[in-house]
């Protein structure tokens, strides 16, 4: 049996050594294959008495698997090192930047007025819209402003080349481009019976040009038409979208009387500044309230003209610039850099 | 408009202070744009006597004054040339605190010692002029306080009227909203007639009535207009924004402050025949009082005389009839113009020739056509007074039927309380229209009490009920008003799925990385040409400039400008997209409106970085961005890019996109030509697609997924140059059959190994089938097709 355990020996001493697994295969076939040597010591044990036999049959197997149990441990010992090798190779510095594609993003604009129609669109206004290039009769005369009437001072219109010469006769002249997207209110109207609550977002236009003044701006006008619509109602409804749009329910909102031709009684919109929250600020140039929209009892001749029951239906409607909102919102002093489009600009805001 | 508080206290003085007020005003409609006090901070300065005055020593134009300032006397030096004996000045005292934070001290002047300074109104930031010092009236106490003694410790409001408020340009409107909202009498200053001491009169003629239902006139004779204004009275025009002129100017400004109602005093000697009240007529021309000449169109109304025009009827006199108040032609017979003009006639008259005059700012939006009479009265008083003289009787024109209507309005409670929301207590709505002037008489009781209102003569924006109702919320105050959501039915948005919503675009480019940008709808017109050419623009009557002149019909050109300005700014590269409205001029005076998509690509395709290399954006990604947009609609294939013409782009770098027939737009490289025209440099890629014929959607259809795996075969081959990948594409896909699903191109190559003027293409085909796995030998067919198809069509060589 001494032959055994010097097999044995070398065999444990072998697979100590192997570096890598085909070296152990090697060493499998070469001691535990058919023709190994261990084999060939099993095969042997025919020489033996008969009883030797069993206990050296034994011996052999104990040793075979003493053997068979070293391979597997170097195999794994070895599988194991080879992982840690490939991992330690595939290590990335991970602090170098990520990939970039192009990356863009929406105007600040586009932001703002997603979001407003969003809001009104949650409780069930409808969006419409309307042409930029409107008739007088739309853009005035319809919302109760004929013509010579004080109110159109206070809106410096942009008007298209010929209308001198296409004045006779023709309705649709002289065209201009809307001065805010009330027109749409009229144009609704005309072919809705109410309940009507709409929300109209666009662009308008002005003869005007300075940093708090662009010659096209956006406004977002909405309606609301029914029975039994009222001032309180009118209200209720602004002082709901200021607070949810500046994200803030205990904001101050007061309502002035003022006047628009289209709306009777009409009001300005004040909200406490939301810069200083009211104490004053360059902002809200020390009054502690900002100026953010128009709006009214529609005014019955507006709707008579448009064909709907003034005694029956009674209705509100209100007008902003979310221009202006932008510009509080994201801190802007100068309205002409919305329309510049300049990247740095834009980028600020992606 | 301006006004000093203490002028409006004269009328109403209810106990609320000046701050107050200020809010007051601003809720009820007359927002007070900016309070400022009557005179700038100053203070330790009294009303000084001089006693004394003495040459200085050494220095001619120096006196050494002797000044009582109720304590004792003082010697001051005194530079100004009207110092004399016995007049009053403000004299600042020794710790005085003058505008600007000016101390006073003790002085030393070329030798001689001064205690304080005499003062004229600039030093104390009163008047802009300096002329000396500020002398005082004699009945001032010596040694009072100054501020105190002019009253300049009173508050200066301005108010920033809407137009339906032309009553309340006057000292009389506003002290009426002021007596109302604080429920305070309201004390109007009384007209009474001054008797006629002549029986002097000019004749007056209307030949346009409806513009001028009433003109009245009063010759005064023998005016001293050399008298100085009284002070108060230029105080009270100071403290409103109007400078002092001459006397008899003041008085008509003055009355127009206070009542509203302007007026203008002609030179009688300066006046030919009789006035005439008539509409301009072809060649009439008049040198207004500025010095300006206009020729008034043929709807502006003239007072004229016998020689012509001498005044744009309530707008501005004229300077040939002016008053003179100095020299040897110095006025000294008036005549005196009180008249109501139709607010029609005169509305947007001014403007025509560049004027914006108190005048015509309050014959726009309406003057108290009951006035006249007692403005007259109010106007001569106060010239008597102040010129002397003796006033002829009133005379004049009146057109009764076309002076404004006031007619009964009913007013209904239970109209106020539903389009308010709120209830309004009856006696309230009665006690703030009869404050307000109206005439109110009741009718019923409890939701049937109704009444009915005539409003004032000097509202002219009271005509509906809901005018009334304004005048309640108005007055019982918009803050008081109940505050409700309005009640709605749960109805859902319909929306329709035939059309991809234009968000879906924006979502789409942004994920391209694009950014969105908004510009102006005008542009360049030689822009507008060089983009497209031929079409009808639409150009502005009035831009504000020639860069944004014309309606753009396109949005390439915002786009490129844009790029303009960003590369000008050391930008390396851009992807912009803008979606908005393009116009240009239909059939017949049409105006179509577009709505379109259009984009920009130039530069490297992503930023530099270390993980990626600096390739150039080229074509193939402008129409990746444009196949990415018509795959919204799940019908991408209803889509073909052609060669044709587009004025814009490069001829032989450019597609236009149809869907069917319909050409929806374009892409491809800006044209070399255009792109050195605008001063561009490097290759721009650009695409422009109209949203309506995009949007059209399909809904997808479900297809069954095959079970059994797919095939796929790698076929390479040669082709002309010329032949366009796309047809290749085409022949392949039909002639793989039923069995073939999809086709791709995975490689094009030009160069070595291939033949000159030809092209290798490299195409992946696979196939699958519903229900088996596909043999060998059908696949093999199916290839033998496609080969042969393209051999046949294209040319082509199996390589």
């Amino acid at each position: 049996m001494n032959e055994l355990a010097a097999v044995r020996e070398e065999a444990l001493g072998k697979v100590a050594e192997a570096e890598d697994l085909a070296t152990l295969e090697a060493l499998r076939v070469a001691y535990l294959g058919k023709k190994g040597a261990l084999t060939g010591v099993l095969k042997s044990l025919g020489k033996l008495p008969p009883e030797e036999r069993p206990a050296a049959g034994a011996a052999v197997n104990a040793a075979k698997e003493e053997v068979q149990a070293a391979l597997e441990a170097r195999r794994e010992a070895l599988q194991g090192a080879a992982l840690e090798a490939q991992l330690a190779a595939e290590a990335v510095d991970i602090t170098l930047p990520g990939r970039q594609g192009s990356r863009g993003g929406r105007h600040p604009h586009a932001v703002t007025m997603a979001r407003i129609v969003e809001i009104f669109r949650q409780a069930g206004y409808a969006v419409a819209s309307g042409p930029e290039v409107e008739s007088d009769y739309y853009n005035f005369e319809a919302l109760n402003i004929p013509a010579h009437h004080p109110a159109r001072a206070m809106h410096d219109t942009f008007y298209l080349e010929g209308r001198e010469e296409q004045a006779a006769g023709d309705p649709r002249w002289p065209r201009l481009l809307r001065t805010h997207t009330s027109p749409v209110q009229a144009r609704i109207m005309e072919n809705t019976q109410p309940p009507i609550r709409i929300i109209c977002p666009g662009k308008v236009y002005r003869v005007d040009s300075d940093v708090t003044h662009t010659p096209m701006f956006h406004q977002v006008e909405g309606l609301v038409v029914g029975e039994g619509i009222s001032m309180a109602h009118l209200k209720g409804t602004v002082i709901e979208f200021l607070r949810v749009f500046f994200n803030a329910d205990d904001l101050a909102v007061r309502f002035r009387p003022s006047y628009f031709p289209f709306t009777e009684p009409s009001a300005e919109v004040d909200v406490e500044c939301v810069h200083c929250r009211g104490d004053g600020c360059r902002v809200c140039s020390h009054t502690g309230w900002l100026e953010v929209m128009g709006c009214g009892v529609v005014h019955p001749n507006v709707l008579e003209m448009s064909g709907i029951d003034s005694e029956r239906f009674s209705g509100f409607a209100f007008g902003f610039g979310p221009d202006r909102l932008s510009m509080l919102y994201y801190g802007v002093d100068d309205l002409r850099l919305f329309y510049e489009n300049d990247l740095r600009f834009l980028a600020q805001f992606a | 408009m301006k006004v000093s508080e203490g002028w409006l206290r004269a009328w109403a003085n209810p106990a609320a202070d000046s701050e107050a007020l200020e809010k007051q005003f601003s809720m009820a409609g007359l927002e007070v744009d900016g309070v400022e006090g009557a005179a700038p901070a100053f203070s330790g300065v009294v009303v000084g006597e001089v006693t004394a005055v003495a040459p200085h020593p050494d220095a001619d134009k120096l006196k050494v004054c002797t000044v009582a300032d109720g304590e004792g006397t003082q010697q001051v030096v005194c530079g100004a040339p009207n110092v004399t004996v016995g007049m009053k000045a403000p004299y600042a005292k020794v710790g005085a605190v003058l505008p600007e934070g000016f101390k006073i001290k003790k002085a030393k002047l070329r030798g001689v010692e001064s205690f304080g300074m005499l003062c004229g109104p600039d030093e104390l930031g009163l008047s802009e002029e300096r002329y000396g010092l500020m002398e005082l009236p004699p009945s001032l106490p010596t040694g009072a306080d100054f501020r105190e003694a002019l009253d300049l410790n009173d508050t200066i409001f301005d108010i920033d009227l809407t137009p339906n408020r032309g009553d309340c340009l006057s000292v009389r409107g506003l002290a009426r909203e002021l007596a109302v909202l604080n429920r305070v009498e309201f004390c109007a200053e009384p007209c009474p007639p001054v008797a006629p001491t002549i029986d002097d009169t000019f004749p007056v003629t209307v030949t346009a009535p409806e513009a001028c239902p009433r003109y009245l006139g009063r010759v005064i004779k023998g005016v001293d207009v050399s008298r100085p204004t009284p002070d108060w009275m230029a105080e009270r025009l100071r403290r409103s924004g109007l400078r002092s002129i001459d006397p008899v100017v003041d008085i008509t400004n003055y009355v127009m402050l206070e009542l509203g109602q302007p007026m203008h005093a002609f030179d009688l000697h300066r006046l030919s025949q009789g006035i005439e009240v008539r509409l301009a007529r072809p060649g009439d021309t008049l040198t207004l009082l500025d010095g300006s000449e206009v020729s008034p169109a043929e709807d502006t109304l003239l007072i004229c005389d016998g020689a012509g025009p001498v005044a744009l009827a309530g707008i501005m006199g004229g300077e040939r009839s002016g008053i003179h108040a100095e020299g040897e032609a110095r006025t000294q017979y008036i005549f005196l113009e009180c008249a109501y003009f139709s607010p029609l006639a005169i509305a947007g008259r001014a403007r025509r020739f560049g004027l914006f005059t108190d005048a015509s700012q309050r014959y726009e939006r309406g003057v108290d056509f009951a006035l006249q009479a007692a403005a007259t009265e109010r106007a001569t008083a106060l010239l008597l007074e102040i010129c002397g003289g003796e006033a002829g009787p009133i005379s004049g024109f009146e057109a009764e039927a076309a002076l404004p209507k006031r007619l009964p309005i009913t007013l209904r409670s239970a109209r106020i309380d539903a389009l308010l929301g709120t209830t309004i207590p009856q006696d309230t709505v009665e006690d703030v229209l009869t404050r307000l002037a109206c005439t109110v008489v009741g009718e019923g009781s409890g939701t049937e009490r109704t009444w009915i209102v005539t409003p004032p003569s000097f509202r002219f924006d009271l005509e509906r009920e809901a005018d009334l109702i304004e005048e309640v919320a108005r007055i019982y105050g918009y803050d008081n008003l109940e505050v409700a959501l309005p009640p709605a039915a749960l109805t859902l948005p319909r929306e329709d799925d035939g059309v991809v919503p234009t968000s879906a675009f924006t979502g789409a480019l942004l994920g391209l990385g694009g950014q969105e940008i908004i510009t102006y709808s005008f542009i360049d017109s030689a822009w507008a040409e060089a983009f497209c050419p031929g079409v009808g623009l639409l150009p502005l009557a009035n831009p504000l400039s020639p860069e944004l002149a014309v309606l753009r019909p396109s949005l390439l050109p915002g786009l490129v400008k844009t790029w303009q300005h960003n590369r000008n700014r050391q930008a390396v590269g851009a992807q912009l997209f803008e979606i908005g409205t393009c116009f240009e001029a239909g059939d017949n005076g049409a105006v179509v409106e577009t709505q379109r998509v259009a984009g920009l690509l130039t530069g490297p395709r992503v930023p530099e970085q270390w993980s990626a290399g600096g390739d150039a954006l080229d074509f193939f990604d402008a129409k990746g961005w444009v196949e990415a947009l018509l795959g919204l609609t799940f019908d991408g294939d209803s889509f073909t890019f052609e060669a044709g013409e587009h004025a814009a782009l490069h001829p032989t770098r450019r597609a236009l996109v149809k869907r069917g027939d319909t050409v929806v737009g374009a892409v491809g490289a800006l044209s070399p030509s255009l792109a050195q025209q605008l001063d561009v440099s490097g290759q721009v890629y650009v695409f422009e697609l109209a949203l309506a014929p995009l949007a059209e959607r399909v809904v997808p259809q479900h297809q069954g997924l095959s079970r059994f795996p797919a095939v796929r075969r790698d076929i390479a081959l040669d082709v002309p140059k010329t032949v366009a990948a796309g047809a290749v594409l085409a022949t392949a896909k039909a002639a793989a059959g039923a069995l073939g699903k999809t086709v791709r191109l995975f490689d094009v190559y030009e160069g070595k190994g291939v033949e000159e003027g030809r092209k290798s293409l490299a195409l992946a085909l696979t196939f699958q089938a519903p229900d088996r796995t596909l043999g060998d030998e059908e696949v093999e067919g199916a290839i033998a097709q496609v080969r042969e198809a393209l051999a046949k069509d294209f040319d082509a060589r199996q390589r």
